[in-house]
């Protein structure tokens, strides 16, 4: 196995993005990728797009080809990776492979989700479609509910307290107002969280990350000739994935998702590093409550003491591991397909200290945590400003 | 007239076609689930393989019509297909045998929910494929009164 630099990276605004469409934000993506390297179009070999559900928003599939048609690079191999919101996550992973296996030796990786053209029930109903389709949302289940579900029960199981979740978001949007490609740059209190809607019980508005429109893109070479298109490459020191069931209910405990306890034990154990390494982590709040278990699973602390470690202050930018610095899902947004490669780009922003007012200080070592459904799927990566 | 193309395709994508009804009908109707005859576990929904031993062996069991609330939640945001509805309950069931399952609760007051309550199987209307199509029905849980 070879090892693997991202040497490129760039995304496109997230949000609202209703003038444009899903192309238009990808190859706008693509082009920040493609003049943040000194790599020509032609130096890409193939190309690897994450995407939930192009076929149902905006009824295009086939997004290979379309994608490296408009980027100009066919008649090279592309193809569309799909595992619900860590589509590009798994499309980090696939082009990751394809480096370190020798087939290739520059590839780009993206993630693209066109969301807000449809009213909200039907992303709702879209959305859902990443849980079991015919035993949890045939009988009325929602992805807000499954969190919800998940959040009562890590509330009577480990005492974790409402404001705690609140506090997650608040933080996120405190970053995410750092950070200019957001959707909302604006900040939150705990009181604003509560009194939102409801979305699902206990989940109000504030607790949910938005429906986004939005793409991102890194460029992929092996690491001994990153020198020739950066001076800053940042290396990729670990990777993994893992799975759990498809229906929440036939986990044994819906608080634990064993997909993020596999994917980033198998990174840690390819990087050699342990969670007190990380510096700086991009991890999957997608709802409040998902952050505070990926704290617990990923090991950044103990079981049921996710809700301690946001309410000490740990995870804010100059605690002890900060967490979501690019306003996370929920403040940054998650266009589903391109949150996976979105998080790289935050992540290599960090390591090479271009994070501008976010900027953690010293950033040697990042992670980032991607998770498929309620967490179905998970795709871990773990990077960092040396080599292995 | 984009609007009304819009719409369409939601209700195209989140009701299920009349194969999709049938196929599971019986089991949904009779509240049929599966269990591994090496290890004992219990699942609501059919498979070949058991996730937990490997073994091939799974049967057709009734499951019992009695269980309580594992976790729970009030739905306020709606998907396309329940546009119409107000906020209703979903919880996952843990039956009488061990096996949970997900389900609406329905004749039930929000201030009497909480984790740890007894419910039972109440067979209901789940929803229909169109103002023309079939109605499809499954389980739904109440509280025992």
């Amino acid at each position: 196995m070879r090892d693997v630099a991202v040497v490129g990276v760039g995304m496109s605004k997230f949000g609202e993005l209703w003038d444009k469409q899903l192309r238009d934000i990808f190859i706008e993506a693509a082009i920040e990728a493609i003049n943040d390297c000194k790599i020509d179009l032609k130096d890409i070999q193939a190309l690897f797009i994450g995407n939930y559900s192009a076929g149902t928003w905006v009824q295009q599939e086939h997004l290979g080809p379309l994608l490296a048609d408009y980027l100009g690079i066919s008649p090279k191999p592309a193809m569309r990776i799909e595992s619900a919101c860590a589509s590009s996550g798994a499309a980090f992973y696939i082009a990751y492979m394809a480096i370190a296996s020798g087939l290739y030796d520059i590839v780009m990786v993206g993630g693209v989700e066109k969301m807000t053209d449809v009213p909200t029930e039907n992303s709702t109903t879209f959305l859902a479609s990443a849980a079991d389709r015919e035993w949890e949302a045939f009988l009325g289940m929602t992805f807000p509910g499954l969190f919800a579900l998940m959040a009562r029960r890590h509330m009577y199981q480990y005492g974790t307290k409402r404001e705690q979740l609140a506090m997650v978001s608040v933080k996120n949007h405190k970053n995410g107002s750092k950070n200019p490609k957001a959707q909302f740059q604006r900040e939150v209190t705990i009181d604003d969280v509560l009194n939102s809607p409801i979305i699902a019980d206990p989940l109000t508005l504030l607790d949910c990350s938005p429906i986004s429109d939005g793409a991102a893109a890194c460029i992929l070479c092996s690491s001994d000739i990153a020198k020739k298109y950066t001076d800053t490459p940042i290396y990729v020191l670990g990777s993994g994935q893992g799975t759990d069931t498809i229906a929440l209910h036939d986990r044994e405990d819906i608080t634990i998702m064993k997909s993020t306890i596999e994917a980033s034990r198998k990174a840690y154990s390819f990087a050699h590093l342990e969670p007190k390494d990380i510096d700086v982590a991009e991890v999957h709040d997608c709802f409040t409550i998902a952050e505070i278990i990926e704290y617990e699973d990923l090991g950044f602390c103990k079981k049921g003491e996710g809700g301690k470690i946001i309410e000490n202050g740990e995870t804010e930018i100059g605690g002890r591991i900060p967490i979501n610095t690019s306003g996370g899902l929920k403040s940054k947004g998650h266009p589903v397909g391109a949150t996976g490669v979105a998080q790289v780009c935050e992540i290599v922003y960090q390591l090479r200290g271009e994070a501008g007012k976010r900027q953690v200080s010293n950033a040697e070592i990042g992670l980032t945590h991607n998770i498929g459904g309620s967490g179905s799927s998970c795709y871990v990566h773990i990077f960092g400003r040396k080599k292995r | 007239m984009f609007i009304f193309l819009v719409e369409k395709r939601g209700d195209l994508m989140s009701k299920p076609t009349s194969p999709r009804i049938w196929q599971l009908a019986e089991r949904r109707y009779r509240l049929i689930g599966v269990k591994c005859e090496n290890c004992g576990k219990i699942f609501i929904s059919p498979r070949k393989i058991c996730p937990n031993c490997k073994s091939t062996k799974l049967i057709d069991i009734s499951l019992p019509r009695k269980g309580k609330i594992y976790s729970y939640t009030i739905i306020n945001a709606f998907p396309s297909e329940r546009k119409n509805y107000g906020p209703y309950i979903m919880a996952i069931v843990e039956l009488e045998n061990g096996c949970r399952l997900t389900a609406e609760i329905v004749d039930c007051k929000i201030e009497d929910l909480k984790i740890g309550m007894p419910v039972e199987l109440t067979f209901r209307k789940i929803g229909e494929e169109s103002e023309s199509g079939i109605i499809y029905y499954g389980y739904k849980f109440r509280p025992i009164s």
